[in-house]
């Protein structure tokens, strides 16, 4: 086993376990692809280039922005449901809700 | 159940599971050991005699087609259910849009980014075909092909030209690419039943290994995969971002 | 030494599926079920790793070199491609669940439970 290959595993356990122990989804959005570039040097090392030019694209560019754009949208309802009204609604009962009212806030 | 009654059992049930994996996973053979005999039949006999040089798309677009046309089932089947879902939520907002729909623009982006936006459309359109045509060269083909090419236009729908997008690809275009995909695969797969007698069975010439148009029905499968990947994908971006983008210019015109 | 990828990828299953099952929110369940799809990913590529072994590419190599398995590559490519459309599709379960039951908290489906 080579030095690349095991300090990719353990980057890619950390990453992995950091996802799941942040509560946000908005972080985990960044996380996640942070981890998707962690698998794609694990899969370079594992001498699999193809394997890694798709993990590559795929969490580089198709999960981050179905998932962002998910998350804008769920923010979109929410607001609307509330009768446009943007003061954060509705994000207290929910551990997550804050991320997208964060996104909002930010704009 | 609560959360608490919820978690405790996981704790439980998770650490038998991990036993078990562990126990399981230690029964295989070690890392850096393998010796599969189809792998090295695969390789030696049947991979060497399709002049392709990358073994992974020749097994993906050749040998395994068959399973390609079952994953690009799946691929279809689940952006049909993406595009079902999330129009029929449009529907019900469509009064709203039509009429504003002519009338606004995307306001965040500042003119820098939208210029470098267009350069990176040409640079990531170019940098998609390359990878779709030399599938069976170098690393790529048609499944990492077909998301780079789909990533061009969602710059470009992130950089603001949103509508000026749905002019120049509007739905039913996207769409077309899509069903046009999956339709070219599924003939290929014919015209190997009538030239081969066997489904997907390779019917053009070898050709010359490390030459563009060689490894027979491979770039055309690669092809059809890129264009139903690239169609699947752009459908699934325009209805994530068709409302947002939509709702995001309502705000900055009340501002 | 040689087990460690193999614990790597229990590990993240297990941890996957921790996420799962703790997860308040809904989004944050289907990216806790891509961690535990990548597990997936990582124990097959292990398997098909051969010591010194080379990509299976054979562009500049001799195809006799000693190579790495495609076989479990071609499973993972295809399969990585096919998580991103299934979690669009998930995803977009989750905004009709946020319209229609107004939470994207799972325990407060209410519909849900009967």
């Amino acid at each position: 086993m080579t030095a690349l290959q095991v300090s990719a595993l353990v980057i890619v356990t950390l990453c992995g376990t950091a996802i799941v122990l942040t509560p946000s989804p908005l972080r985990q959005t960044l996380l996640m692809a942070i981890f998707g570039f962690a698998l794609t040097a694990l899969f370079f090392a594992f001498q699999a280039p193809d394997v890694a030019l798709s993990e590559l694209v795929v969490s580089g560019i198709a999960l981050p922005l179905i998932v962002l754009s998910a998350l804008r949208r769920l923010a979109d309802q929410k607001r609307h449901a509330s009768g446009q009204d943007t003061t954060d609604p509705a994000g207290s009962d929910e551990p997550g809700a804050s991320s997208p009212g964060g996104e909002r806030s930010e704009r | 159940m609560s959360t608490r009654a919820r978690t405790a059992l996981f704790l439980v049930a998770g650490a038998g599971l991990l036993a078990v994996l562990l126990i399981g996973l230690h029964g295989l053979p070690a890392f850096g050991d393998f010796r599969g005999s189809l792998s090295h039949a695969i390789t030696t006999r049947e991979l060497k005699a399709r002049h392709a040089t990358d073994y992974v798309t020749a097994l993906n677009f050749d040998l395994r087609a068959f399973d390609t046309v079952g994953e690009e089932a799946i691929l279809f089947a689940a952006v049909a259910g993406v595009v079902l879902l999330m129009r029929n939520i449009r529907e019900e907002d469509q009064s709203q849009r039509r009429r504003r729909r002519d009338q606004h623009r995307f306001q965040g982006a500042s003119q820098a980014l939208r210029a470098q936006a267009l350069l990176m459309v040409a640079l990531t359109v170019a940098f998609g075909i390359y990878l779709d045509l030399h599938g069976a060269l170098t690393p790529g083909g048609g499944f990492q092909a077909g998301i780079v090419l789909s990533a061009g236009p969602a710059v470009l729908m992130l950089a603001g030209r949103y509508l000026t997008l749905k002019r120049i690809a509007p739905d039913w275009v996207v769409e077309l690419l899509e069903s046009g995909g999956a339709a070219g695969l599924t003939l290929i797969g014919i015209g190997g039943l009538v030239f081969g007698g066997v489904f997907l069975q390779n019917f053009l010439p070898y050709g010359t290994p490390n030459e563009l148009l060689s490894a027979g029905i491979m770039p055309v499968v690669s092809i059809a995969v890129g264009l139903e990947v690239t169609g699947g994908l752009l459908l699934i971006f325009s209805e994530f971002l068709d409302q947002s983008l939509l709702n995001t210019t309502r705000e900055s015109e009340q501002q | 030494m040689s087990f460690l990828p193999f614990a790597v990828g229990a590990w993240l299953f297990i941890v996957g599926l921790w996420g799962v099952v703790t997860s308040a929110h809904l989004v944050r369940t289907v990216i806790c079920l891509g961690v535990v799809q990548s597990s997936t990913y990582l124990i097959l590529l292990a398997i098909g790793y051969r010591t010194g072994g080379r990509a299976p590419v054979v562009a500049d190599i001799s195809p006799h070199s000693r190579l790495v398995d495609p076989v479990v590559q071609v499973l993972v490519l295809t399969d990585i491609v096919i998580e991103a459309t299934v979690a669009a599709l998930l995803l977009a379960l989750v905004v009709q669940a946020h319209r229609r039951f107004g939470s994207v908290n799972p325990a407060k489906l209410r519909a849900l439970r009967h």
